[in-house]
């Protein structure tokens, strides 16, 4: 007897060749080839190839870049002042910006998930218009808001925070963007814990807000996480609305698109590699802590 | 005491009419209805979750106001709304940490040795059975010391097997340990196996109440007739002591009755017996016969349908007395039952 899964694939063959209403696929399907083709192994490879497209596009690109990076140069970039500087200026004005979206946005999306009311969508679509508009667009409209012409901008100069070309002014730029990355992970969180559990709470005895914080918060925890790791790596990454309302202080992004601008790729790809490898580093720690934090116990959640 | 004074609620695609019910100290008050009748409503009313107009009083005081967590009510989901994040200890204790007394925590202990929950504390929600997620949620919302614990159908989603332990528990938990109970359930079975006094409820507005035994025997209406099992209900008119149906059918009645020109009689398919020929006592008693059209087995009984042109009467009959009888589907039967059988409502 032959092995099972070619005996399928003869079975295959005989379906195959009795069928006259195949159409144009009979033209190039020859029967030998059919051998290979058999319902699974077709689909399997296929879903593989056609999902792999992407992955690989993403891939390629960057290992090439540090494949070919000329490491003499990383090295001695990372003795560069201004290197160093931009790097670190980016790390921390986009945990600004996170700090400062989870401070206002973990309300709203609690808000959004757990009351109906007339305009909901349109405050959901409001969220969203961020991710549409170009960051040079909303750089700009951001801008004409906090230019000391503008009376916000005005009123921030005369607190002493200066908005434009100012780490200050890039944290807002960064908020603008970065807002709907860390709301809609969370709404998703909140939607998946049943308000029952909160209403029990306060039946045992626990005020709403004393429920808000051992209750529902913890179990939307992995929301949480992954909201704070979406937004942080969208600010960090952020290029077109800063550099409209500060070029200078330079954030990573900047430095790379001046340095690209005036000496050209290699030196402009070295600050991309290290800027890449602390993204790398803190996505996987942030992703290990947000696995951690939730692990054993997010497992019982599921039931 | 718990009474509701006129307590409505009007949501889109809901309303409950004007509700006035009193539940007493240590009663097991039991809430029946079929679903969607708006049970659940309620029972979020009185925990203070859901807004709703008229008063609640807890023990002549309003409590309406006042916020769930200042009312004492304890509310217990059906389908237990354990935090899965918690360990069943930490459950458990939920409660305490919004008391510091030391009663407080003896009576969390006596809740989770009498629920026998002592081998479970370490795990968590997710890994447990149904019963005894059930358990935890009993031994949680008592631990609160509630005035009042409010079930939500606490049977339902239960196997078989736990509903029984369930059920032990909830009889232990009332009568041992005093517990003021209101329970909801569309199960008459479970109000008469634990209920002292039942409220049936039906559409948003209230059929009626009164001690189970009393709606069991006397229902006020025919919903609730249908409701707590009577099978066989008819409209008819009554003379002295005589029930006149459509098609000349005759009730004989156990007394003289006022006359009515409409109404409903019904007699309860386990008050019905089964013959395979004419009656042959001497008592008043109704008798009927007809082709035997349907045998379908229930839980502890055959429920068997006698047709003839005149009438339709289903009876509860035990297996083995239809064996004996020798009677079979399409035979011809005959079914009797006393005039003390024949409810007016």
């Amino acid at each position: 007897m032959p092995p099972i899964a070619e005996r399928n694939a003869a079975v295959q063959i005989e379906e195959f060749q009795g069928r006259s209403d195949y159409g144009a696929a009979f033209l190039f399907d020859t029967p030998r080839r059919d051998l290979f083709m058999t319902r699974t192994f077709c689909n399997r490879w296929f879903t593989l190839l056609m999902g792999s497209f992407l992955l690989i596009y993403i891939l390629w690109p960057l290992t090439n870049m540090f494949l070919r990076a000329d490491w003499g140069v990383v090295t001695a970039s990372t003795m560069d002042r201004e290197v160093l500087a931009a790097l670190w200026r980016s790390i921390w004005t986009a945990a600004a910006a996170t700090g400062v979206i989870a401070l206002f946005g973990t309300p709203l999306a609690y808000f959004l998930t757990r009351k109906d009311f007339r305009g909901k969508a349109v405050l959901e679509a409001i969220i969203d218009i961020p991710i549409m508009v170009p960051h040079t667009v909303a750089g700009i409209a951001v801008l004409m808001v906090i230019s000391p012409r503008a009376p916000l901008g005005a009123f921030l100069e005369n607190m002493g925070l200066q908005p434009v070309n100012s780490s200050f002014g890039i944290v807002l730029a960064c908020i603008f963007v970065s807002i709907p990355f860390y709301v809609n992970p969370l709404k998703d969180a909140f939607a998946s814990i049943s308000p029952r559990l909160e209403r029990v709470s306060q039946t045992l005895g626990a005020s709403r807000s004393y429920t808000f914080f051992h209750i529902t918060l913890p179990l939307a925890k992995r929301g949480i996480y992954s909201g704070l790791i979406m937004s942080w790596a969208r600010s960090v990454s952020e290029f077109g609305a800063v550099v409209i309302i500060a070029y200078h202080p330079m954030v990573a992004p900047t430095l790379i698109y001046d340095r690209f601008a005036t000496f050209g790729l290699k030196y402009s790809s070295p600050i991309a590699v290290q800027l890449i490898s602390i993204s790398l580093v803190m996505f996987v720690l942030l992703r290990l802590l947000a696995v951690r934090g939730t692990g054993g116990k997010s497992r019982e959640m599921q039931s | 005491m718990i009474r509701l004074q006129d307590v409505s609620i009007r949501l889109p695609g809901f309303s409950l009419a004007p509700l006035t019910l009193l539940v007493e100290e240590g009663e097991f008050f039991m809430l029946v209805g079929p679903s969607g009748a708006g049970k659940t409503m309620i029972l979020e009313a009185l925990a203070g979750l859901q807004p709703h107009e008229g008063e609640i009083f807890l023990d002549d005081r309003p409590i309406s106001k006042l916020p769930p967590e200042k009312r004492n009510i304890a509310l217990v989901y059906q389908d237990y709304a354990l935090f899965p994040h918690l360990s069943v200890k930490e459950n458990i204790h939920y409660p305490l940490r919004f008391s510091r007394s030391r009663d407080h925590r003896n009576h969390v202990e006596h809740l989770v040795a009498l629920l026998r929950l002592e081998h479970l504390l370490h795990r968590f929600p997710g890994t447990l059975s149904g019963g005894e997620q059930q358990r935890v949620a009993l031994a949680r919302a008592l631990g609160a010391k509630p005035r009042l614990l409010l079930l939500d159908e606490p049977l339902a989603a239960l196997d078989p097997l736990f509903r029984e332990e369930i059920q032990e528990y909830l009889r232990k938990l009332h009568e041992e340990e005093g517990f003021t109970i209101l329970m909801v359930t569309h199960d008459f079975g479970e109000v008469l196996s634990l209920g002292e006094r039942v409220a049936v409820l039906r559409e948003g507005v209230l059929q009626q109440v009164g001690s189970v035994e009393s709606v069991f025997r006397t229902p006020a209406n025919r919903e609730v007739a249908t409701f707590v099992g009577m099978k066989n209900i008819f409209a008819a008119s009554v003379h002295h002591n005589l029930a006149l149906l459509e098609e000349g059918v005759e009730f004989v009645l156990a007394s003289s009755e006022e006359d009515r020109s409409s109404c409903f009689v019904g007699i309860r398919p386990e008050h019905i017996l089964l013959g395979n020929r004419p009656w042959e006592g001497t008592d008043a008693i109704n008798a009927f016969s007809g082709v035997i059209s349907s045998v379908v087995p229930r839980e502890t009984a055959l429920e068997i349908t006698l047709e003839s042109s005149r009438i339709r009467l289903t009876a509860h009959v035990l297996s083995s007395t239809f064996l004996d009888l020798g009677l079979r589907w399409g035979q011809q039967g005959w079914m009797f039952f006393k005039p003390e059988a024949v409810h007016l409502f």
